[in-house]
């Protein structure tokens, strides 16, 4: 016997899917601020060699990436408790996402930051700016603009990890989806359409962060 | 009083002794033409007029504000002496007139009116008023060489440097920037150049400096010294590129 789709069991539940979805972007859209933002902190303290700051990044974005986000989640969840640090799953899941994007975009800004040719460096600096003026004025815009698509490919890259917040009862998209096939039996249909809103998001984001890129980071268009 | 005043500099790379005591004294309106053969030390000596080479030895002074062996305010001597270089080094994601107009903003906190009027009168005054919103990528190279010397003469340096300024210029190219050089010239701005442009040193130079392993090996009117060489060196440097009439 065939089976028989029906997906109407799913669309019944359309208001817990988009508000789910809802808050995979939200989770998404701290996550990347405060994770970016901790990308370039990260980025001045590791190619300027600011002690012991570089070293500190340095063990860090190594832990980060090499291992589990789903680990590094329950850490912070389950574990942090026992220092006496406890957090709401929201708190613990945008933690985790800041933390985990924070150590991808250190290495993909420092990137950036080191291809800044010398002789910029030095056209600034006979110009009397001091180091931060540097930064801040001739360094920063290029770099960001040169490895904004691989910050964009991160970014995305963390919004479909934040599925696994499920786990520890974030109530964003796929735990939303866990739900709905735990009362419909119809996981199929369930995940198929999870499937199809995420991969909505991911473009959806993509093309956002483009144009937020071509317009306030590679500052003109062409 | 000489404007630029360099006492017993000395220079080392690593094991590499590159300036060996250099003595020079700069006064206001001199055009110094530094030449001699690569790796002689011209471009160190001239970074480090502005600090972009630390000293290892001697004094340096430009207009009152002093290194003592490489210890002193950088930024206020980067404040006084302009640098142009060879690869024009213009910011890309700043248009000519952004690239002229952000060092007078940051460093000098003028109002973003006020540098832009400054902005427009050096782009003026390098022939690339209508270039002021064009990028450095839509500029040729000349256009591009002439927003950097724009954007170093908007800090109203009390000496500007060029090192090499018109190598990295197509031949048909070199004439435009080298005829900015020499307007600054007629004006009396202090210059110190590297160059490989005989006849322009010549020409509008005042005072000639010929480098020989690291050090100032003959100096003197550059007229004098390129008809009648004093060393073997010289009569050999200058025998080998064209001085051409
Ligand atoms: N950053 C550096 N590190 C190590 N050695 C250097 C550095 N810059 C220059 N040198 C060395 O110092 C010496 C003088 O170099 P410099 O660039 O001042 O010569 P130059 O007279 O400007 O030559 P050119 O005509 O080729 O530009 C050379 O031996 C060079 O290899
Ligand atoms: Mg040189």
């Amino acid at each position: 016997m065939a089976y028989q789709f029906d997906f109407a069991p799913v669309f019944e539940h359309t208001n817990l899917l988009l508000s789910g979805a809802g808050f995979t972007l939200a989770l998404t859209a701290v996550g990347a601020v405060l994770g970016i933002g901790l990308g370039i902190v990260g980025a001045i303290c590791r190619a300027w060699r600011i002690r012991p700051f570089d070293s500190v990044f340095g063990v860090y974005v190594e832990i980060i990436r090499n291992t589990p986000f789903l680990v590094q989640l329950f850490f912070i969840f389950f574990g942090l408790p026992a220092l006496g640090i406890k957090m709401t799953e929201w708190q613990a899941a945008v933690l985790a996402m800041v933390i985990n994007l924070g150590a991808y975009s250190t290495e993909i800004i420092r990137a950036g930051i080191q291809a800044t040719p010398r002789g910029q460096l030095e056209a600034a600096a006979s110009l009397a700016l001091s180091r931060f003026q540097i930064f801040r004025h001739v360094v920063l815009r290029p770099a960001l603009a040169k490895v904004w698509p691989a910050l964009t490919s991160q970014v995305i890259i963390v919004m479909l990890g934040s599925a696994v917040c499920s786990q520890i009862a974030t109530e964003e998209l796929t735990f939303a989806a866990n739900f709905i096939q735990s009362r419909n039996f119809r996981a199929f249909e369930t995940y198929f359409v999870t499937t199809a809103l995420y991969f909505v998001m991911a473009l959806l984001i993509r093309q956002l962060l483009m144009q937020i890129g071509q317009r306030y980071v590679v500052g003109r268009a062409g | 009083m000489s404007l630029v005043k360099i006492a017993g500099l000395h220079k080392h790379f690593g094991s590499n002794h590159v300036l060996k005591g250099i003595d020079l004294d700069v006064a206001q309106g001199d055009v110094v033409a530094l030449i001699g053969r690569s790796g002689s030390g011209k471009s160190t000596l001239l970074r480090t007029i502005n600090g972009l080479e630390t000293i290892d030895k001697g004094e340096l002074r430009v207009d009152g504000t002093a290194l003592h062996d490489g210890k002193g305010d950088l930024r206020a001597l980067r404040q006084k002496v302009g640098m142009v270089f060879q690869q024009f080094n213009l910011f890309p994601h700043l248009t000519a007139g952004q690239n002229v107009m952000l060092a007078p903003t940051v460093v000098k906190g003028m109002s973003k009116r006020d540098a832009e009027d400054i902005a427009k009168e050096m782009l003026l005054k390098v022939g690339l008023a209508e270039k002021f919103d064009s990028f450095p990528d839509q500029l040729s190279g000349g256009q591009q060489q002439r927003v950097a010397i724009a954007r170093a003469l908007a800090m109203q340096p009390k000496v500007l440097l060029c090192d090499e300024i018109t190598s990295a210029l197509d031949p048909e190219l070199v004439n435009e920037v080298l005829a900015v050089v020499r307007q600054l010239a007629t004006e009396g701005m202090t210059l110190i150049m590297v160059t490989h442009e005989m006849r322009f040193a010549r020409d509008v130079g005042n005072k000639l400096i010929f480098m020989h392993h690291g050090r100032i090996h003959e100096s003197g009117d550059p007229r004098t010294v390129f008809a009648n060489p004093q060393t073997p060196e010289l009569a050999n440097f200058v025998g080998s590129v064209t001085v051409a009439a």
